[in-house]
């Protein structure tokens, strides 16, 4: 076998600012042309030794290293981040920030100009690369006037125009919503075989990711590489799932029907995978012995949208006479591509902008016209990033911060924050400074501050983005207890996993119209659906066609309901 | 979403914006040195027709550039107001008579002279104003950074301030989401709430947006910087345009403007004296 193209040896790093290392005593090499994937949890240590490779540590984030690291034959931590930057090319996870030119062609021609390559020459490279990821007729557009996947490949054009031997992805998938994920992947596979560069990716969407061919999965977690095997073997033992990773669907639905996972059945993908007849059988027994989950009673309405328009400018119009019903104790997820109106519905129903014709309803009374103030008492809005609502230093002060103008006595607002810190775990933080917190609890407080107010609704925006499966897990139990109290919570979401799992009805939206109004497996066994609102279908339906059951959607129902009673037996 | 915004790029087909950044730039600088030299009235009015002519070929609205001109006619005021406080007879210094118009209080009186003085100053800020909106409005803001660069400023400051230009409705963006996502817990901020309350709770948003903003700065000071930004003393440029006729015409025309202000000042004097 050839020379390790990237070989870490007894490597060691410990940030200036923390006590104890990040990575310890990793041993790991990466050959020419190999598609490895970086997994593990947040924190794990796989985005910092993502930075050990591209160089941003040491040369960006300083530290202590100890051992070896070499990069395509630099001895990377005695480098410079100039010198790396011509053998490994970067793509960040959020394709806005990362995009550093006026027009798509700047942005590719960056790191040319850097190397004052003369203008003509750099015209050329950047028409060649654009050509090769499929941009070459945007090559004058501005950044807002693409898509997120368009972005993507312009991230990955800026990069490749440096000719380098490896491509590193930081999670690629973060920002993406399923379709845009998945043809990111078939981009990335479709690439790898065009240049035969090296392929490192770092994610934790292992199923989206899993889409297209990995060589290899390197599991991080706690500083220490825990396994670094082969899709198949990995996918065959619980060691995904002890450290927090999600395993693919199929996967966890055939464990439910107790059949045993091996490296021989290809695990990988869906399409390869191999099963035996006494397989299939248990597939078909559990499909039967599970039954389907109860009808849930239909409850009375909380908020009506009638025949809403609007647009920002009068020539372009967002929201197309959007008409939906929200009952009482719902949960409701609201889907569909970026851009389509999703935000611009919970604009309107929140009261940041009026419509332009139509009508909302809350509990049969008209609210089109009332202020954003007088609805907060009735519906809250968490923003995506809690960073961009949190405004107080210390927890008590964020969460009353709302009360201070609602006429209640200092002892009156006392009691209603630490009742609601109970209800949302915080209460023996509550003298903490939100500095403290990690982010799935930073998430908990911003809830907490709409909560305090007493909403019959919240309306969350992406509410686990770029979530590890255990932030994850915390932030949609936490919903759920909330909304098993009453609460009526909808959600907009890229997440299939969430849909399907915690929110029985999915709104989805394409094109600014409301498409489909209907369970949320329902949604995700439709081809068309699927394509139109931007998703991807569940890898479960296929499972179910590749068993035999001629009723794939009952067999994600009876999924679904059979999850879910998982859950309460543990509760 | 159109983000209200202060100071920014506004791309257009015009005469003004095909013009190269470095042609704009030594314009600017001719055309504000021609306009800080002198206070005869008439080379001033000869400028401003100038002046309001460029603005007009731009095709840049005036409600577009509205927050500048409201922010630089209050400044202004206040320059005219405080000169008169200070020295109400700085008109009768330069021109060397005293005609009386009324009488305030005290030793301020209206005078020929020191209206005519307040007058050549407001004409100096209409004939600036107009010619510093265009050069940051007009100019896309890499070219803006490659004309620092032409005239022998480090890449890196001219990068930054085009990073920094490019970032202002971004951030005006992040501000109006914010302020929104608080007044939907409660915190009021409009119209309705005293001025102090609101400045206070104006405070609430400051916080949120230092942070998010502190963020954006990392994502793309990292990615830059991974792009090989600041490897070399030099860089070349992927927008850079050669120099056309028009080019050399409106260099040529700045070169005159200053030269003409230039004369009239050795020549003339400072100031255009109508009272003798």
């Amino acid at each position: 076998m050839a020379d390790p193209i990237i070989s870490f040896k007894n490597f060691s790093f410990q940030y200036r600012a923390q006590k104890q290392p990040t990575l310890h005593d990793i041993n790991l090499d990466i050959y020419p042309g190999e598609r490895v994937l970086i997994a593990g949890p947040s924190g794990s240590g796989k985005s910092t030794l993502a930075s050990c490779i591209n160089g941003l540590i040491p040369f960006s984030y300083p530290g202590q290293c100890t051992g070896t690291l070499t990069v395509d034959g630099v001895d990377a931590p005695h480098s410079s981040i100039f010198q790396l930057s011509q053998h490994v090319g970067t793509v960040l996870q959020d394709p806005d920030g990362q995009f550093i030119g006026l027009t798509v062609g700047e942005d590719i021609a960056f790191s040319l100009e850097n190397d004052c390559v003369a203008q003509p020459e750099m015209k050329d490279t950047v028409k060649k690369v654009a050509g090769l990821v499929g941009v070459d007729g945007l090559l004058d557009l501005a950044p807002h006037e693409l898509s997120g996947g368009q972005k993507q490949r312009v991230g990955l054009a800026g990069v490749m125009v440096d000719r380098v031997q490896i491509l590193l992805f930081d999670e690629p998938l973060a920002n993406l919503d399923p379709a845009t994920g998945k043809s990111t992947m078939e981009l990335i596979d479709e690439i790898q075989e065009k240049t035969q560069t090296t392929v490192v990716i770092i994610e934790h969407r292992l199923e989206d990711v899993l889409w297209r061919h990995v060589d290899r999965i390197i599991l991080v977690n706690e500083g220490r590489i825990l396994a670094d095997t082969t899709p198949d073997q990995l996918l065959s033992g619980s060691l995904l799932r002890d450290n927090g990773i999600r395993e693919p669907l199929y996967l966890t639905a055939l464990k439910y029907a107790g059949v045993e996972i091996t490296p021989e059945k290809h695990p990988d993908h869906l399409d390869r995978l191999v099963l035996d007849e006494g397989d299939i059988r248990k597939v078909q027994d559990w499909f039967t012995a599970v039954g389907q989950p109860p009808e849930k009673p239909e409850r009375p309405v909380l908020l009506e949208g009638k025949h809403l328009n609007f647009g920002y400018t009068p020539d372009r119009q967002i929201l197309h006479d959007v008409n939906f019903v929200i009952h009482e104790g719902e949960m409701v997820s609201i889907v569909g591509h970026n851009g389509t109106g999703k935000s611009t519905l919970a604009k309107l129903i929140c009261g940041f902008e009026t419509p332009d014709s139509g009508q909302l309803l809350l509990e049969g009374k008209d609210i089109t016209q009332d202020s954003i103030r007088s609805r907060a008492a009735q519906i809250g809005y968490v923003m995506q990033n809690p960073n961009q609502m949190i405004s107080k230093t210390m927890i008590f002060e964020e969460v009353a911060l709302g009360l201070s103008r609602s006429g209640l006595s200092q002892e009156e607002i006392r009691t209603r924050v630490e009742e609601t810190l109970k209800i949302c775990g915080l209460y023996p933080f509550r003298n903490w400074p939100i500095s403290a917190l990690s982010f799935g609890q930073k998430k908990r407080v911003t809830i907490a501050s709409v909560l305090v107010m007493g909403p019959k609704l919240i309306l969350l925006d992406e509410p686990t983005a770029g979530q590890d499966y255990r932030h994850y897990t915390e932030i949609m139990e936490f919903l759920r207890q909330l909304n098993r109290r009453g609460v009526t919570v909808v959600m907009i979401t890229h997440d299939m996993h969430l849909m399907l799992e915690y929110t029985p009805r999915a709104l989805a939206f394409s094109g600014g119209r409301l498409i489909a109004d209907t369970t949320a497996a329902q949604v995700l066994c439709d081809p068309e659906l699927t394509r139109r609102a931007a998703l991807k279908e569940t890898s479960l339906f296929g499972l179910a066609q590749k068993c035999g059951i001629d009723r794939p959607l009952e067999f994600v129902d009876r999924f679904i309901g059979y999850e879910e009673s998982q859950r309460e037996v543990k509760e | 979403m159109a983000a209200k915004t202060v100071l920014n790029y506004l791309p257009r087909k015009s005469v003004v914006h095909s013009l190269t950044g470095t042609t704009k730039l030594a314009f600017f600088l001719c055309f504000t040195f021609a306009s800080m030299i002198t206070y005869d009235t008439r080379v001033l009015v000869g400028l401003l027709a100038v002046s309001l002519v460029c603005f007009k070929l731009s095709h840049i609205k005036l409600r577009e550039v509205r927050f500048m001109l409201v922010f630089m006619l209050i400044f202004l005021v206040l320059n005219n107001l405080f000169i008169y406080l200070f020295s109400p007879d700085q008109g009768t210094a330069i021109y060397g008579t005293r005609t009386v118009l009324c009488h305030l209080f005290w030793r301020y009186d209206i005078t020929a002279e020191q209206l005519f003085y307040t007058l050549n100053i407001t004409l100096k800020y209409f004939v600036a104003l107009p010619v510093a909106i265009l050069f940051i409005s007009a100019t896309n803001p890499s070219e803006f950074a490659s004309s620092l660069n032409s005239i022998g400023i480090s890449y890196r400051v001219g990068y930054s301030v085009a990073i920094a230009l490019r970032y202002i409705p971004d951030i005006q963006r992040d501000y109006h989401n914010i302020s929104q996502a608080q007044q939907a817990r409660g915190v009021e901020l409009g119209k309705s709430e005293k001025l102090w309350t609101r400045l206070k709770n104006a405070v609430t948003i400051l916080l949120p947006l230092i942070l998010t903003s502190l963020n954006r700065i990392d994502v793309i000071s990292n990615a830059m910087e991974l792009r090989g930004f600041g490897k070399n003393p030099k860089r070349t440029w992927y927008t850079h345009r050669p120099f056309r006729t028009a080019d050399y015409l409106a260099l040529a025309l700045g070169v005159t403007l200053f030269a003409v202000s230039l004369t009239v000042t050795l020549v003339c004097g400072r100031f255009y004296n109508p009272f003798i």
